[in-house]
Parts: structure tokens; sequence; C-alpha cells
């Protein structure tokens, strides 16, 4: 098929950026998203034009390294990363808009590469267990029961990909901070630090300049690992039980 | 350097078969160096080896820990485990990856599982039995004590993973579930559905990030390291010192200097263009260090997966891997008939089908070993009976199919064991695996060898260890199934942190200035390699060299291969890589983002690495593990190993710019264990 490619070109972070426009021809059904992209930039140095940057590296939906707004959809149009979003949703003589993700605490790097570098540092803030190397307990001295287990694991899947601060009009880290909020507390071992760990993810969340969450769910229609809307819930449950705790 | 410890127990290789033509094939691509020996690993019985180490191995005092400064390159599970547990001890730690966040290394797509001895199930397991199944896999080509001590400390690291929240599957009962993976008879692989490398690496980037709040790890993303600082110390010893690194966002060119330096990059599959690896993965850590004087050990040894999803065109930019545990229920054949072979599959009967796994090997069937099932599939395909769409005319797949699985066990219970796999494949073939079996080829997975390192995990730089993928100590000629995982923690967790206190006892070492003529050459040498890709000036990107690269190496040092395909492959990447010299066409600048300009040093690298990896099959005129050489097989096209003249790990040398590089043997004695032939029929 043939295509027409509307691209968001920025040299770096200080430099104002603008949309261009190229046509890519032979692009076949099997190809994904990025291998499209890849065959652009084959064309583009060929005729002497810089390749244009954008993110990736695993390839297979895991790593979060991906992410592009396509036609003003985190991802795309399909439930899954953009890496593994495949031309065949795509028809010939289509027109597609691609964009870097939009978030004031998401600086664009250069072109399509933005810095998601807020999320560690929310992490940093208390997304873990403390246990150094070598202090923990034999594994099968805490039972933990199934159904927290497979909770904890669905809401661990999050990627940290970023397309839920990107797809929510406020631009809010609420449902990636939910994900670990709820993937830690229901487990036995998150107990210790609940209180802390969600007050100081928070005030870290809003000190990086995303947004409050108003419930309006677009982060979890665009959320390639479909992380459920109520871990926002239980982020809130939590800070307000933190807060009663005297945090 | 002393002996290898004495041993008294050494059975001598029990498989002697003479080798028909004594000759080393690679006789003209290098110079024999001498032999080599792991002086670190204590004599004795083997279980009580680590024990002795970690006894031996000097303490540094907590108040001057703060003194000494580590450098730590990726952030995989073998990274961040060991930056978190430095970090945790108070040493001063730099964490470097090229991703935008240590989370992302690649670890992170492992989806089987990880392996414990931890005999939860009391079927029989036990860290003598991890220990023996190890060293069987990897095909008598691994060292003996190494992998003890892996067995012995992956109980820990179950406990560790745990307390860090890591969400493994659990039973009604609330205990860890475990299942049996890649052919091997008890179960001990835990796992967290088909995403266990994403929740490890989480629980290790997590404890990683604690640290950073703590204050005792800097960790500095997109940054790549391009060349390691080696320093004469005064008293006659050189010393890894630091690295350099280019900031991938404003291309800063960085002399980062510490008291050691701890490689864990990954591994070098990228060398074939297309392997199941990610994108950025790259020897160019690893070959930097080796171009300074670090041994590079079994380059060749390659594992080759069997069931990827197959290429489906010239745009094809990496491949997927799908779990081998669909082997459980899926059968794998092809058609009799090469006329049949652009036929739908479901209209080819019974009888024209040839189920040649469960033909040629009754007893495993469709179970064989990894290297014995991707080679079986590439003769099916080389001999006309591939299936699927064709790629420079050859049509490279074969079916795995699952009809009778859903026939036995029904649809929703073959969706409840394997929809996710279902689901990747759809979205990635548009294929509906329910109704068409799915197609299925090798690919590059994995790679064994790495660089040489000692029972300390340190390389043949003082002062430079290596740990993860990236060295070679652990798997031998092949990996088992759910052991890289355990072999990137085991290192980071629980090894390193004790070994490398016996080398920074001696330390902080004397400081070294920004000035000093090594760094200064080392800073130079980095600005003059990226200086020359961006003027170049030639016509083709750095990508068409790579995939005529990686053509290369699949063709003539893939699944098979032999003398004259080897030597053939070495002609055609020098003639290459001698044109990607001229020839090459890198836009944009130094000094902002620029991907292809970090391609371009990856690719060169990898030109160097194809190199050895072809002299060092040559070298090894024997089939063992991932390595098939079609001289060396028995009248029935097995595997045959010689152990009477291979039994050694070859440990490469850089012979210095244009030069034939060095081979130093390093002897493989087993005291615990008897070297035995493998035979899957
Ligand atoms: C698809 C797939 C599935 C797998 N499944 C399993 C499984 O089920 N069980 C199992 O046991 N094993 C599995 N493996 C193997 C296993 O995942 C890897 O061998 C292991 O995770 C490697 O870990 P590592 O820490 O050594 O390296 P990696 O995780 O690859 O990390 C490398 C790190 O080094 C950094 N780096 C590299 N070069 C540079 C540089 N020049 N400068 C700066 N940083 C650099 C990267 O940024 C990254 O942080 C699988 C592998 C693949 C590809
Ligand atoms: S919650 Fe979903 S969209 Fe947000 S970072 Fe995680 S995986 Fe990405
Ligand atoms: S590139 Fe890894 S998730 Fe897309």
């Amino acid at each position: 098929m043939k295509l027409t490619l509307k691209i968001w070109r920025q040299p770096d972070a200080a430099t104002a950026g603008s949309m261009h426009t190229y046509d890519v021809d032979d692009v076949s059904g099997d190809m994904s998203f990025l291998e499209m992209l890849d065959v652009l930039n084959e064309q583009l140095n060929a005729k002497g034009e810089e390749p244009i940057a954008f993110d990736s590296d695993c390839r297979e939906g895991i790593c979060g390294m991906c992410g592009l707004m396509i036609n003003g959809e985190a991802h795309g149009p399909v439930t899954t990363t953009t890496c593994q979003l495949h031309m065949r949703s795509f028809s010939d003589g289509d027109t597609i808009t691609i964009e870097p993700w939009r978030s004031t605490a998401f600086p664009v790097v250069k072109d399509l590469v933005v810095d998601r570098g807020a999320f560690d540092r929310i992490i940093q803030q208390g997304g873990y267990i403390s246990v150094n190397t070598g202090s923990a307990p034999e594994a099968h001295s805490v039972q933990v029961p199934k159904e927290a287990a497979d909770r904890a694991f669905d809401v661990a899947t999050c990627i940290g990909c970023g397309a839920c601060v990107a797809a929510c009009p406020n631009g809010s880290a609420s449902l990636f901070m939910g994900a670990k909020i709820t993937h830690l507390g229901e487990l036995p071992q998150g107990q210790a630090e609940r209180d802390s760990r969600v007050v100081n993810m928070v005030a870290q969340h809003d000190h990086e300049g995303f947004g409050g969450c108003t419930n309006i769910g677009e982060c979890t229609a665009a959320c390639p690992k479909e992380i459920p809307l109520d871990v926002i819930s239980q982020l809130n449950r939590d800070l307000r039980t933190a807060i009663k705790h005297g945090h | 350097m002393t002996d290898m410890p004495d041993t008294t127990l050494t059975s001598h290789p029990s498989i002697d078969v003479p080798l028909e033509v004594d000759t080393d094939d690679a006789v003209d691509y290098y110079t024999p160096g001498a032999p080599i020996s792991d002086t670190k690993a204590p004599d004795g019985p083997i279980d009580q080896r680590w024990s002795t180490r970690k006894f031996e191995a000097r303490l540094v005092n907590p108040a001057n820990r703060r003194k000494l400064s580590v450098i730590i390159v990726g952030t995989g599970l073998a990274g961040a485990s060991a930056a978190a547990t430095l970090g945790e001890a108070g040493y001063v730690v730099k964490s470097f990856c090229y991703q935008d966040s240590p989370r992302r290394a690649h670890s992170i797509a492992a989806q089987g599982g990880i392996n414990a001895a931890k005999n939860y199930k009391e079927d029989g397991d036990s860290v003598h039995r991890l220990f023996y199944d190890t060293v069987k896999g990897g095909d008598y080509r691994s060292r003996e004590s190494n992998v003890y001590r892996l067995a012995e400390v992956s109980t820990n690291i179950i406990d560790q993973c745990v307390a860090q929240g890591v969400p493994f599957a659990r039973e009604y009962g609330g205990l860890l579930d475990n299942r049996s993976f890649g052919g091997v008879q008890v179960s001990r692989t835990f796992y967290a559905r088909g995403q266990t490398g994403q929740q490890l690496l989480i629980g290790a980037y997590q404890a990683l990030e604690r640290q950073v709040h703590a204050g005792t790890v800097e960790t500095f993303t997109r940054h790549e390291m391009l060349e390691v600082i080696v320093v004469d110390d005064g008293a006659g010893q050189s010393r890894a010192r630091g690295i350099i690194a280019r900031d991938m966002v404003t291309g800063e060119i960085q002399t980062h200097l510490a008291d050691v330096v701890v490689l864990a990059s990954g591994g070098y599959g990228n060398v074939f263009y297309l392997s199941t690896n990610a994108m950025g993965c790259n020897v160019t850590a690893a070959w930097r260090a080796h171009r300074k004087g670090a041994y590079m050990a079994n380059p060749c040894y390659t594992q080759i997966h069997p069931t990827c999803i197959p290429v489906s065109g010239a745009h094809q930019s990496k491949l997927t891997l799908m779990s081998e545990s669909l082997r459980n229920d899926g059968r794998i054949w092809v058609p009799k008939n090469k006329a049949d072979c652009a036929k739908d599959p479901r209209e080819i009967p019974e009888a024209d089908r040839d189920y040649y796994l469960e033909r040629i090997y009754p007893s495993f069937g469709n179970l064989v070993p990894r290297d014995i099932a991707s080679r079986a599939a590439k003769y099916q395909c080389d001999d006309g009976r591939g299936v699927g769409p064709e790629v420079d005319g050859v049509r490279r797949g074969v079916y795995l199919d699952f009809a009778d699985a859903i026939g036995r066990l029904g649809q929703e219970a073959v969706e409840e064991k394997y929809g996710n796999l279902f689901d990747m494949y759809a979205r990635i073939t548009g294929e509906n695996p329910y109704e068409v079996p799915m197609r299925i080829y090798p690919a590059v997975h994995y790679v064994m060898g790495g660089l040489w390192v000692d029972y300390d995990l340190q390389s043949s730089i003082p002062g430079l260890f290596v740990t993860g993928e990236a060295n070679f100590s652990d798997h031998g000629a092949n990996r088992l199934g759910a052991s890289a995982l355990m072999q990137g923690l085991a290192d980071g967790y629980f090894v390193l942190p004790h070994t490398i206190r016996d080398y920074l006892a001696d330390g902080p070492f004397e400081k070294v200035e920004e000035t000093h003529p090594a760094v200064v050459a080392a800073r130079e040498s980095v600005e003059k390699r990226i200086e020359h890709f961006l003027t170049v000036g030639g016509t083709r990107s750095v990508d068409s060299y790579h995939r005529e690269l990686g053509h290369i190496m699949w063709e003539y040092c893939g699944m098979e291969r032999t003398e004259d395909g080897l030597k053939k492959a070495i002609e055609e990447i020098r003639s290459l890589k001698d044109e990607f010299n001229r020839n090459l066409k890198v836009l944009g600048s130094a000094d902002s983002l620029n991907q292809s300009l970090e391609k371009a040093g990856r690719v060169a690298d990898f030109f160097e690495l194809g190199e050895l990896m072809c002299i060092d099959a040559l070298n090894r005129r024997e089939s063992c593990g991932g390595h098939f050489r079609a001289e060396s097989q028995t009248d029935d096209g097995e595997a045959l190993r010689h152990d009477d003249q291979y039994a050694y790990a070859a440990a490469w040398e850089f012979g210095g710019e244009g030069e034939k590089p060095i081979l130093h043997k390093e002897d493989l004695v087993y005291t615990a264990i008897e070297m035995k032939q493998r035979s899957y029929k």
C-alpha cells in the first residue's frame, strides 16, 4: 500500500518543531508500524535527509520503550504497543499523523523521542519493598492468597510506556502510579511501607508536573497492558488511609 | 598464574572417537598462545568451594566502602542486581544503560521462567541435580566449579525476589507454583505467567531505584559506553579504571573513573542482524574491553531457538520468540511432498504429513533439545519442504499444529495454557492459530560465548568484572531453558558482591586524573571513531551493512558450520567490512541524538566479532551443544563431540589491529561429574 505520513520533527528540546509530510510506497500489511518507519528512514537516508528519531528496543511489546501518538491515539488504533501494531490495521491511501507523547512532564528530546525520566523518579520515592540482598526469609515462609497474587501480577504488567499520560487530557500519571501502588499493596511483603510509599510517590508525581486525575478513563483505554481504572481508586484509598495515619 | 587446582577424581573423557582428519582448520587464522587456567576456584570437594572462596575473599571495612567507586555497565538482571547490592553495601556506584530507563534492559523480554533447586515438589531435585543437568545441557563445555555455585545460590534468588514483591505464579494454597521446562524431568522453574523476565527485572530495577534514593547509586540512562580505560598502576599492574561514555542525547563524550568496572552488557546475538534480541543489544562494551586485553571465550557458541515466528519479508527488523512450552502440546510437521508446500495446510491429509521429529526421535519427539529441533527444521526447509511465504526464493517455516491438542483438551484448555502466545502470533502474522497451524522457524536467541572470566567473574584485565550473558562462564556450549535469568541474578546478587570485595580490599587505588595519557588516548580514540563514521560520506546505510553481515553469519556460522563455509564467511566479512569503512553513509551530527551514528559503532564492532566467531568455529572441529560442525557427526547425523581434543574453553586474546587473534586454551576438568555423549534417540 501507499501512505502519506505527517510526522512531527523537532531537532532538539530547545528548538521549535513542526509537522512534515512524507510519502511511502510498498508498505505491506505484515510490517509492524516501526518497520514501516524503518523503510521511510532508509528512503530519507538515501536522499540525504536525516532519518526520523523514534524510540524502540524489544519490538515485542514488553520493554515499554516505544510509543507514538498515531492519528491522535496513544499507540494507535489497536490495544497494543506501537511496535506490535501492524500495517494491516491501515488501508492503501491512508494519511497517518504521527506525533510524540505530549505532556509537560515528558519533554521532547528529538522528533518523536521524549524524556520519561519522571517515571523513574516517581519509583525512587517508594515504588519498592525495602529488602537488602541476602536478608530475605525463605520464600515459602509467607503464603500469598492466589487471588492477591494474581491481582498483583495483573497490575505489575505495566511496562512504563507512558501512553496513559499521553492519552490523559490532564497529563496525569495516576494509572502508572496506581498500578505500582496496587502491585505492592496487594502483597503481604508490601504492607510495612504502604503509607509512606503512596504519600511520597504522589508528592513526586505532582512535583514533576503531571496533572491530577478527574476520572476520565482515557488512560485505561490507551493502556497496552489494559491496566484497569480501579488501581486509581486503590491509590486514592491508600492515600486517604495514609493521611489518616498522620503521614 | 598457577595451574588448575589439584583434582583427584578426574574422569577421563569417555568418548574418544578419533578425528578423521587430524588438522586444525583455523591454523592460518590465529596465533597459538599459552594455556590459561582459572586460579580463583578453591580446591576441594565441589560443594565446599564457594563457601571456601567467600571465606577467603577479603572483607572491606564498611567505612572504607564509601571511598570505593564502582562503574556498572548494564541494568539487566545481571547489572541492576549488582548495582543495588553494592549500593546497599555502601559502595559508590554509577550505573549505565543505553535505554531511557534501567527497567527496559532486554532481560525484560524473557518469558519462560527461572530455575532454582528448591525441590518444593519433592520430585528428587537438588543442588547437585541442577548442577548435573546444567553441565550435561552445556554438553560438557562449561566450568564445573562455576556451575555448581550457580545451582547452589539459585535458591537464594527465589527468596530474594519473593521478598521484593515479584508476583510469581502461586497455587491455591498460596505457595509458589513450579513447572518443568526445557525437557528437564523435575519441576524447578518458577514463573510469572509468560513474563518472568519482566517481573524479575522490575524487582531488580526497584531495588536499584531504592539505592538511587538512598544516594549510593547514580544512574546514567541513554549513555553508551564506548571504551574502557585501562591504566598502569605504577607497580607494573594494569587495571581497568573507568569508561568513556557518550551521552546519547547531547552527544557529550564523558570520562567516568572508578576503582573497578563491571560489564553486565548482555549478549551479542544481533551480530546475526535478525535475532530475538532487542534492537539495541550489542557487543560494543564487551568488544571494546576485548581490544584492551580482555579475552573473549567461545564466541562461536550460539543458541538458536526453534520456536520463533518466521521472517515475513525483507523489511523484517527482528524476530519474535514464542515460549518453547508450545512444544509440549503442538506437533511439528512439514508436507511430505514439495508440491503441497503452498497449499492450505488443513487440506493436506494426515498421510501426506511428515511429523519429522516424532519420526526421527521417537522417544523425545517434539521435545528434543533446542539445537536438534532447530537443525531438523532447517534440513526440512533446505530440502524444499518448508512452508509459508517465499522469502528470497525459499520457504523457511514448519508447522506447529495444535489441532490434536484442541481435539484432546478442548479449545478452552489450550487457550488457558497458551492464550497470550496465540494472541501474539495472531497479531504478528494476521493468522488465527486456533484454526490454521502456526508456522515457526529457528532464530538466534542467546549466546553462550562471552568475555572470559575466572571464578571471581574477573576478566583477564584486573579490575574488570563481567556478569550475566556478557560472560562465558556457566552454560558451556548450550544453555538450558530458564537458566540465563538464574545466572544473571546469581552473578549480580550473590556472587559478584562477594568476589569483588577481594579486589577492592586493595583499594582505593591511586587517583587517576583525566589528563592521564591512557585516559586521554581512550577519549581521543572514541572521538576519532565518531568523526570517522560521520565523514565517510558514502552511499550505503548502516542497516544495509548490518543486514548483509547478518546474512553471512546466518548462512555460514548459524545452525550448521563447515570448514569451507566458515572460510568463505571470513573472506566475505573482511571485504564487507572494508566497504563499510569506505562507503558508509551516516547523516546528522555528533552533538545530538543520532541513532544512525549509534548503530554505526555497534555494527563496526559486530564485523570484528563476526570474524572471530568464524575463526573460533573453524578451530573447533567438533559438534557440541549449539555448535554443529557438519564434519563431526555420527552416521545418523547426530552431533559428535571430541573430548580428547576439544575439552577446553577457547579464550581469544586481541592480537592487535589487522593481526591474528591469539588462542589461549583453558582445559576443562571434571571432578564431580563424568563426561557422556548425548543421545536423544
Ligand atoms: C526473547 C527472549 C526470551 C528469553 N527467555 C528466557 C527465559 O525464559 N529464561 C531464561 O533464563 N532466559 C531467557 N532468555 C535469556 C535471558 O533473558 C538473557 O540472557 C538475560 O536476561 C541477559 O541478562 P543480562 O543482564 O546479562 O543482559 P541484558 O538484560 O541484555 O542487559 C544488558 C544491559 O546492558 C546495557 N548495555 C549494553 N551495551 C551497553 C553499552 N555499550 N553502553 C551502556 N549500556 C549498555 C543495556 O542498556 C542493558 O541495560 C531470553 C532471551 C530472549 C531474547
Ligand atoms: S499504566 Fe499502561 S499506559 Fe501507563 S505506563 Fe503502564 S503500561 Fe503504559
Ligand atoms: S519496543 Fe519494546 S514495547 Fe515496543
